[in-house]
């Protein structure tokens, strides 16, 4: 692998990204045509890239497993999307949300990517109300704004619940626009399934048709993904049943170094477990949080009904601990200091896995009416899985895994160590550090799919010189075959186990060991174990029916397949950062009262990881951060 | 609580298909519809057998994907609530429970509940848009919005594309889906100026793709699992009359 190079322009940050997109290469308007572009992924990110990229005059391919791109996870992205607009008059700045940014990812964030990400937030705004979507407005008809964990000010756009799917129909019907004009040729229901690097270049991908299960090659000029994150490993997650780590992955097995994988999010606010049988779990904004109040019982084991416990002998633990950001500390703290209560037996519901976030207060002092409205579609959806109503006891929640910080490395251009290959949205590991901050993954995956990817590929495209290439290269065929041979051999086990009990028993090691917070102990013996689950997987996991037809147990073995090994890295990076920061609690490292303890000296820096061969320990490589502006510090929002 | 259940099943595309019956035993009725069919499945592979193909994703409602016509019914009994959002509580123990896909000419049955939903995406590509290309835009609070219209784009804004309103429709028309996006589109001020061209042309489309006429039933508002009202249909019966009137097709008329 060539050394890591972020390649991060020179001089002021506030004028890094303007003299870079002067100096980058343009391709003339009439060589665009001349190029293709391989999108993968059709959310927020991949859609908003495609048509951008569309727009530009390139010929783009835009390949996603869904049936339509409108379903790709983006759209479930409940409370909003951050933009420095100030529009409130309350101290906002690009500087502020920068400031912000990377120090609720614990500094474990490249500051001149998050100063770029800051600029391009108040743009995305602006694209989207000239596409129409509908953010919520004030009566005077201009736009309305609610805040969100980790900001003292009011920056998040938002459409009643709904916000990430205002955001992607918008992004979405760009793209058909595109589609219906030639310029992106769609292919729905079709998987990518391994990468093509052919002379050090990602020149293309193999996918399978998941309808005939025909297996294809697909060539271009330029290979970019957007491919969400891999919050699945843990079997339990608000993700969406088909969100997959296998693009990536696959790219990482042929040469894209993997960034902090065990930087993983957990959200405060999910409905608890409610049984084995759970397929999957559920968010609850973050925005209730601006009105929710969260708390235990003072004593353990109190079986009382929420309501017949007395102020008194409630805990209102995040306002007791973190007075100046309170209920709306960022996500990590508020998930760790909800398991911390549940641990010490304070927890509520029938398994003692929750906390209660109580709308009492908010209700007397609002009114049911302004309350419906700000979060009449939530109340419902709780109602609807609870069979409890939000207006008249508190709600239960409890974290889950929620968003993956890691991801594949990029530099400055969101190019992975293979040329060619560009990565963006939580595909990526780029802007949030060892934390993300709530409304800020809508914000980056448009920021990289708008503004910053349709520029710097172009500089790649005209730097770059490409043979040209036909699907007889004995290098496409060559990975052709290997994804044909896996297919087989995933059909041919015909053993006992089925692929989610696999699955389920992976994500258990995964929250157990690699969850919320980690140990030395518990890693280690995580490290011993999915190996052996791994085994057991090749040697006994039955997967019905054949490869030439619609065969949902087949996809599914490919990506557990995947995750088993993933599963491993996250292990791996998360017992060589002996450091806590952000989503990364490492038990061993924590200040007296229970707060991450960084060791800047030691850990400022990314850890890349480079494939290196089956069964072989994965190579690490550094990026060191450096802190110019916003000086390293403990984060304290007491 | 044990279940009966019939479920289509059919081996792909061009194949016969046949309602086939299922036991589900043990069943919580805190489930989710499509857990209680995961359980289903994951029994059906212990035993070397091919599980039933149905479409899902986010299971929290809202990207579109779950389908299913429960008890012929589009998404089963709960108002306002799509298939992965409800609950076995709704259903007694010893109940029969009949599934089958969307079914609409439109809709080609891929295999078992998958249909192919593809002629909503090429609805979209004929006109349901704001071509504004990115770069383009001017600060956001430039154009002011009443609270009210854009509470009532949001209200049609909220479609998911399902495809419910076809499968619920006796005509099986795309009507309520298109009208929402017309109406969308159609009331915020960016929507204007392609507002009646927008309108002909995805009427066309619809037809083109071989959905029903609209005789207003009324049968897909009760089916949406977004609540979105016929009122959107007629926003966008009276677009296309307005367009086809006055310039005739094709043409732009002038806005209101």
């Amino acid at each position: 692998m060539r050394p890591l190079d972020p390649r991060v322009p020179s001089g002021p940050i506030e004028l890094k990204w303007d003299k870079h997109r002067f100096e980058m290469k343009l391709v003339n308007p009439a060589n665009k045509r001349k190029y293709t572009v391989l999108m993968v992924g059709s959310g927020l990110a991949g859609a908003s890239a495609a048509a951008t990229l569309s727009e530009l005059g390139y010929n783009v391919k835009c390949f996603f497993f869904h049936d339509s791109p409108r379903r790709a996870h983006s759209i479930a992205a409940q409370g909003g999307i951050n933009a420095a607009k100030n529009y409130r008059n309350d101290g906002d700045s690009i500087y502020r949300l920068f400031y912000d940014t990377v120090k609720g990812g614990d500094f474990r964030s490249r500051e001149a990517n998050v100063y770029r990400l800051a600029q391009t937030s108040v743009e995305i705004i602006d694209q989207c109300v000239a596409q129409g979507v509908p953010f919520a407005r004030e009566y005077g008809g201009l736009l309305a704004n609610r805040s969100f964990g980790g900001a003292q000010v009011s920056r998040t756009f938002y459409a009643r619940g709904q916000t990430g799917q205002q955001l992607l129909l918008g992004a979405y019907q760009q793209l058909e626009k595109e589609v219906a004009r030639g310029g992106v040729t769609v292919y729905p229901r079709t998987e990518m399934l391994d990468l093509i690097v052919v002379d050090g270049q990602a020149r293309g991908i193999v996918t399978r048709d998941m309808v005939t299960g025909k297996i294809s090659s697909h060539l271009g000029d330029a290979v970019v993904l957007g491919t969400g994150g891999y919050g699945n490993v843990f079997y339990l997650s608000t993700n969406a049943k088909g969100c997959n780590a296998t693009a990536i992955w696959r790219a990482h097995k042929r040469g894209a170094a993997f960034a902090n994988p065990c930087f993983t999010q957990i959200h405060p606010t999910c409905i608890p477990v409610s049984g084995e049988y759970q397929s999957k779990l559920t968010l609850m904004s973050e925005s209730l949080r601006n009105d929710g109040r969260v708390w235990v019982p003072k004593k353990q084991g109190d079986k009382r009904r929420p309501d017949q416990i007395p102020e008194g002998e409630r805990d209102y633990f995040l306002e007791r601990k973190y007075p100046s950001f309170g209920n709306l500390a960022p996500r990590d703290i508020a998930s760790r200091a909800a398991k911390e209560a549940c641990d010490q037996g304070l927890g509520v519901g029938e398994r003692g896995l929750g906390v209660y976030l109580d709308f009492g207060d908010a209700i007397k002092r609002l009114g049911d009416q302004t309350i419906r409205e700000r979060y009449g579609n939530l109340f419902e959806m709780y109602q609807r899985i609870t069979d409890e109503n939000p207006f008249e006891a508190p709600m239960r929640i409890y974290p889950a895994v929620h968003y993956t910080m890691g991801g594949l490395w990029v530099d400055y251009n969101l190019m992975s160590t293979i040329p060619g290959l560009h990565v963006i949205g939580e595909a990526n590991f780029s802007d949030h550090g060892a934390n993300r901050l709530g409304a800020s993954a809508l914000m980056q995956g448009l920021a990289d799919g708008y503004f910053v990817l349709p520029a710097t590929i172009g500089d790649y495209l005209a730097s770059s010189k490409p043979d040209r290439l036909d699907t007889s290269h004995p290098d496409v065929r060559r990975v052709e075959a290997d994804v044909s041979d896996q297919t087989r051999k995933l059909l041919s086990i015909k053993g006992k186990r089925t692929v989610d009990s696999f699955h389920r028993e992976l994500g258990k090691l995964m929250w157990d060991y690699c969850g919320m917070a980690r140990n030395a102990a518990g890693l280690q013996t995580a490290l011993r174990l999915i190996p052996e689950l791994r085994a057991e997987f090749w040697r006994d996991v039955n997967v019905p029916g054949s490869d030439a037809e619609l065969n949902q147990a087949l996809e599914k073995a490919g990506r557990v397949a995947d995750f088993l090994e993933l599963g491993e890295l996250m292990c791996v990076d998360a017992l060589h950062r002996e450091e806590s920061c952000g989503g990364h609690f490492r038990e061993e490292y924590q200040t007296e009262d229970g707060e991450a303890l960084r060791n800047d000296d030691l850990f400022a820096y990314v850890a890349a990881w480079e494939y290196t061969g089956p069964g072989q320990p994965e190579h690490l490589h550094r990026e060191p951060l450096a802190f110019e502006h916003v000086a390293l510090a403990q984060r304290s929002y007491k | 609580m044990n279940l009966r259940l019939r479920i289509w099943r059919q081996a792909g595309p061009g194949s016969p298909g046949r309602m086939v019956e299922y036991e589900a035993r043990d069943i919580s009725p805190d489930m989710s519809f499509l857990e209680m069919l995961d359980v289903v499945n994951e029994r059906l592979m212990e035993r070397g057998e091919v599980p039933i193909a149905f479409d899902h994703d986010c299971r929290e409602g809202i990207c579109g994907s779950c389908s299913l016509m429960i008890n012929g019914v589009a998404h089963g009994p709960q108002r306002g609530t799509a298939t992965c959002q409800l609950h076995m509580r709704n259903y007694r123990d010893g109940d029969t429970i009949t599934v089958e896909p969307w079914r609409a000419r439109a809709f080609p049955i891929l295999k078992d509940l998958v249909v192919d939903r593809g002629a909503f995406d090429r609805i979209i590509q004929a006109g349901g848009f704001i071509s504004s290309a990115t770069g383009n835009a001017q600060d956001a609070n430039i154009t002011l919005i009443p609270k009210e219209t854009i509470d009532t784009a949001m209200d049609a804004a909220q479609c998911i594309g399902c495809g419910a309103c076809v499968a619920a429709c006796p005509n099986g028309s795309a009507s309520l889906f298109t009208a929402s996006k017309v109406s969308h589109l159609g009331l915020v001020p960016q929507g204007q100026p392609e507002r009646y061209r927008r309108a002909l042309r995805m009427v066309a489309q619809m037809d083109i793709e071989h959905f029903g006429g609209c005789t207003l039933y009324g049968e897909c508002q009760e089916a949406c699992p977004k609540l979105i009202s016929i009122d959107t249909i007629t926003r966008m019966n009276r677009d296309f009359l307005k367009a086809t009137l006055s310039e005739g097709r094709g043409a732009v008329a002038k806005p209101d």
